[in-house]
């Protein structure tokens, strides 16, 4: 038929133009950023500042990796600020060698901190996920209480004060280097290799995919919805976990008021990324980029000399710039 | 009588490709004309260009003689042109009469809204055109079919001469469709001309005096309906002969595929008990709300019965998840393909795949390979027509996107396939597919149930036919004892 055709092609254009855009409109993006920076402060490029924003990235890149899993099934994770806070202190408290902050026999060895930071983050995200899959409360709503509930816990654990005096070992994954590459890129690196791996070869990465897209014909396919909703809440709040060691490990403490406001700079680089946040549409790849954009001009807008005030002014129009470039694309056709 | 409305030669190009070449219509006032054509015929582009959504590229548009080109919808809905959507967006918690005038609120002295005069004003509206609707019910009281009717009032208030309705008996039952049609027969005694887009013919021959056929995005012939025989306007839409509507090659064995025996669900069926055999098509036919999609819900565990129990195969089942009833071999295309049935945002292989990926990667991670063959082999199977399987189902057909659900659960191999409105928007060409499709899957043994509220559907495909109303089965026929005048007789 004539009209199959018809379709056919006027897709094609389409699908190529959203494909490139997609695939390379963020590279281009982020490349037309570094040489900027690069040409204009000749700082910029030298291995010690790259390493130095990979460094700053790595706890939001963290972040944003979990918050992709959740925003691709269409919720949302605000409440991973605060997990980064509890998670951070609680672990710490196993890590300290002050008497005063510590928990009995602390300082362990390093492996039980960093297990129980990791636990504290997922026992959060079972929490917040049981009552948005299964409870069906709204996402926002739901990571909104588990936002202020958390904050509210890491000062009722550590009274309020920070916990200081953390041991070499659990110091070492937030200030450590292997061949010259800082511990927590190395971190970044790897949980954005097996998030990539999950998302595009696993059967659960196509699940978080059908969920988003459509979750009624999710349903009458036989996916187990509501595992799939609950499961993207534990992954996300269990990063936020390692995201607030990495954090105390270097500062070398733990803050009661740590990772304020890192919810948005995570749900930024993931919007930034292209990911929509109505669900199933996105990619990992993006958000590992727009994590990076938010770092480099952090660190471009610094070397320039430029205040911080600007700073945020600047990653607001840029996020809103991407997401209207993005809605252009879409409608403009 | 006068020419409403005359378009010769209307073109619309996108990217370069043509959807519409050569669109040509004339509407007289009092008049009911016929839009047809398949899906991709270009009669949404033609639409959206008298609507003023697109630009056409070429073509000439006369309104009552004097040629005009329209910018928005807001210059054609001025100009007395006005469209009635297949998918009809109100604000659904505003009153009928806040809908109604929408926009167009009257005002109070003080600039607040006269809600007395709005609301008199509506009601006048609606009972001048007896539709029976009060003007201060809220809009998500109302049934679709009665939305519909309260569209239609606003184009009149709007004093449209020229009325657009694009499919709108694809989601309201036979009772309301008549009570449409009133409707219809009345702004045709106003003087008023309406172009009635529909894929289904007996509506057509029914409401409408005079047709005109597009196919792949040209007229191919008008005149009026009282001289045009059905097959020939099959053939004018479809392109070829079509010698039958409807094929029915299966036979039905005597062994028992699915047994119901009295299943209960409070407030949506009662009591329902059949038996479907392999190789049979078993048909349920009700008004929408009278509890036929409801008994699939829980065939399939998306729902749970009160009581009553379910055999396959001569074993009584439990089913609680719809893991349960795949697992047991049952598979269920939904009603509404874009709703429940697809992922339109993800790849035609992606939503091949999607019910059998625990089958066709039984470990962990993705087995690539596998779902481009079986999506190939489905592809072949239902000659579903994509550029590539990669591309997003979104951008096929309707009845394309239809043989992408079939070819989902044929991927499972399932033994007893539950259809909910399998041709509901899908052109005459890809039913004839989905019919054949039916045939030989009952042919090979499979086990058909078939929800259906076309009646032509109905008796053209069904071995017997289970009539359902407000819950509850009045009986179950053989195709050759019952007819479209008892079905509906029964059903209402």
């Amino acid at each position: 038929m004539v009209s199959m055709s018809e379709t056919r092609s006027r897709w094609f254009t389409a699908e190529q133009r959203r494909a490139l855009i997609q695939e390379y409109g963020i590279f281009l993006a982020f490349l037309i950023l570094a040489v900027i920076l690069s040409v204009s402060n000749e700082f910029f490029l030298t291995p010690g500042n790259i390493s130095n924003v990979l460094l700053q990235t790595s706890i939001n890149g963290v972040l944003a990796v979990g918050m992709t899993f959740v925003i691709l099934t269409g919720g949302i994770d605000l409440s991973v600020g605060s997990v980064v806070a509890l998670a951070g202190i609680v672990s710490a408290s196993f890590a300290t060698t002050s008497s005063t902050a510590a928990v009995y026999g602390a300082p362990y060895p390093v492996v039980i901190p960093l297990a129980i930071g990791v636990l504290v983050g997922v026992a959060c995200g079972a929490l917040s996920g049981l009552i948005v899959s299964y409870f069906a409360v709204p996402a926002f709503v739901t990571t909104l209480g588990m936002l202020s509930a958390a904050r509210g816990l890491t000062l009722i654990y550590g009274g309020g004060r920070p916990v200081p005096a953390l041991t070499p070992e659990f110091r070492w994954i937030g200030t450590g280097h292997v061949f010259g590459i800082p511990a927590p890129v190395i971190i970044l690196a790897v949980i954005f290799g097996l998030a990539w791996w999950t998302l595009t070869r696993t059967r659960f990465g196509r699940y978080i995919y059908a969920v988003g897209g459509n979750a009624h014909a999710a349903k009458t396919s036989g996916i187990d919805v509501v595992r799939i909703r609950f499961a993207v809440y534990v992954i996300s709040a269990g990063l936020a976990g390692i995201a607030g060691m990495l954090l105390s490990a270097r500062t070398g403490s733990a803050l009661p008021q740590a990772g304020i406001a890192y919810e948005l700079d995570a749900i930024a680089a993931v919007v930034i990324g292209g990911t929509s946040l109505s669900g199933g549409v996105g990619r990992i790849t993006g958000t590992l980029i727009g994590a990076l954009i938010i770092g480099v001009m952090n660190n471009g807008l610094d070397l320039m000399g430029i205040q911080s005030y600007y700073q945020q002014v600047l990653k607001g129009a840029l996020i809103v710039g991407a997401v209207m470039l993005d809605q252009k694309r879409s409608y403009g056709a | 009588m006068e020419r409403l409305l005359e378009v010769e030669g209307l073109k619309k190009s996108f990217g370069g490709v043509a959807a519409l070449s050569d669109g040509r219509l004339e509407l007289r006032a009092g008049s009911v004309h016929a839009l047809c054509g398949g899906n991709g015929a270009g009669k949404s582009t033609f639409l959206k260009i008298l609507m003023g959504i697109y630009k056409r590229d070429g073509g000439v548009i006369r309104r009552r003689g004097v040629e005009v080109d329209y910018a928005s919808p807001a210059e054609a809905l001025a100009a007395g042109i006005a469209i009635i959507e297949q998918e009809l967006s109100p604000v659904p918690h505003m009153t009928v009469a806040e809908n109604i005038y929408l926009g167009r609120e009257p005002s109070r002295r003080f600039g607040g809204i006269d809600f007395n005069s709005m609301n008199r004003a509506a009601q006048a509206l609606l009972d001048e055109l007896e539709f029976n609707i009060r003007a201060t019910r809220r809009m998500n009281d109302l049934t679709v079919a009665e939305m519909q009717l309260v569209e239609i009032a606003k184009a009149l208030s709007h004093d449209a001469e020229v009325i657009f309705m694009d499919e709108p008996t694809s989601a309201i039952g036979e009772r309301e469709a008549q009570r449409l049609f009133a409707a219809i027969r009345r702004l045709q005694a106003l003087g008023r001309g309406v172009v009635y887009v529909s894929h289904r013919l007996s509506e057509i021959f029914e409401i409408a005096d005079s047709y005109t056929a597009f196919r792949d995005g040209a007229y191919v012939g008008s005149g009026l309906l009282a001289e045009v025989r059905r097959q020939d306007l099959i053939r004018m839409i479809v392109g070829r002969e079509l010698s039958e509507e409807y094929v029915k090659t299966n036979t039905p064995s005597d062994a028992v595929g699915i047994r119901v025996e009295d299943l209960c669900r409070p407030d949506a069926f009662e009591a329902i008990s059949f038996s479907a055999h392999k190789g049979e098509i078993f048909a349920i036919y009700g008004l929408m709300g009278s509890g036929r999609t409801e008994i699939f819900e829980c065939l399939f565990g998306l729902e749970k019965a009160s009581a009553g129990a379910i055999l396959i195969d001569d074993q009584q089942v439990t089913i609680r998840r719809p893991a349960d009833a795949m697992a047991l071999g049952v598979a269920l295309v939904t009603e509404d393909r874009k709703s429940t049935g697809l992922n339109l945002l993800d790849s035609v292989r992606a939503n091949i795949c999607m019910a059998s990926l625990p089958t066709l990667s039984p470990l962990f991670v993705m087995n690539r390979a596998g779902e481009a063959d079986a999506s190939r082999r489905m592809r072949a199977d239902f000659q579903i027509k994509a550029a590539r399987d990669t591309m997003p189902v979104s951008g096929l057909s309707g009845g394309n996107q239809q043989k992408v659900v079939l070819g989902k659960w044929f991927l499972r191999n399932p033994r007893i396939l539950l259809l909910d409105e399998p041709t509901r928007g899908v052109d005459v060409g890809a039913k004839r597919e989905i019919y054949r499709i039916m045939c030989d899957f009952a042919n090979s043994g499979g086990t058909v149930v078939m929800v259906s509220s076309e009646i032509d559907e109905v008796l053209g495909m069904a071995d017997r036919i289970m009539v359902m109303r407000n819950g509850r089965s009045v009986g179950t026929f053989d195709r050759g004892e019952t007819d479209a005048q008892a079905l509906v007789n029964l059903s209402t």
